[in-house]
């Protein structure tokens, strides 16, 4: 898992795990690239992250793939990402394609709903809470 | 006392409060006006495990967080 102040270097970032895993014997390697829409007047969405609890839910993730004889990446941006440019990537590696297009579903919805992320429209400058695109947890309400 | 800490958009700085369970953070929360509108919505974690059981036993310096609503990517 890798968090990065700003925008993500996307060919980098994709580059670099296609050449770690290059021996690795994978048949299938499925990116996905999350980008930001220009829509509703907004320069940016901006992100707060808190990490113990992502790193611990992408570990949970990084067993599920392995006991499926895969391997889950992601990266993260933490702050303003202005439009057109990235704030999320991940991607499965796999040994065929069928776990990998299955697993990338699977990890990519998971993520939207319980990754411990907080997402913010930056209009003129403002920061402002995406309350109506933002999941309550599993879980949540305990304290109601 | 444990230390209970409002995560990404509610904006409310940490406190400290005597609790023994997850219940006594509850009755404790329910207290703060300005929650009122984030409770029904908030997860929970408690040193940094998420958690589902009221009954959970809290110890001397356990940190519980408030999660709001996720929005990722």
């Amino acid at each position: 898992m890798e968090l990065y102040d700003g925008p993500l270097d996307v060919k980098e970032i994709f580059g670099r795990w296609l050449d770690e895993q290059a021996a690795s014997n994978y048949g299938a390697y499925i990116p996905f690239v999350g980008t930001i829409r220009a829509e509703d007047g907004i320069e940016a969405l901006s992100f707060d992250i808190y990490e113990p609890v992502l790193k611990a839910w992408f570990d949970s993730w990084q067993e599920k793939a392995k006991a499926r004889g895969a391997v889950v990446k992601m990266a993260h941006s933490i702050g303003d990402v202005p439009v057109h440019t990235s704030s999320y990537v991940s991607a499965v590696f796999s040994p065929k394609r069928r776990v990998a297009l299955e697993l990338i579903e699977e990890f990519v919805e998971d993520f939207k709903a319980n990754a411990p992320i907080w997402k913010y429209d930056v209009k003129e400058g403002k920061r402002i809470y995406a309350a109506d695109r933002s999941t309550p947890m599993d879980g949540s309400g305990l304290l109601a | 006392m444990v230390k209970v800490e409002f995560l990404g958009p509610i904006g409310k700085e940490t406190i400290e409060i005597e609790a023994a369970t997850l219940s006594d953070v509850a009755k404790r929360l329910k207290e703060e006006s300005d929650l009122a509108e984030w409770l029904d919505k908030c997860a929970v974690a408690v040193n940094d495990t998420m958690v589902s059981d009221l009954a959970t036993r809290l110890n001397e310096g356990d940190k519980v967080s408030i999660l709001p609503p996720v929005c990722g990517g």
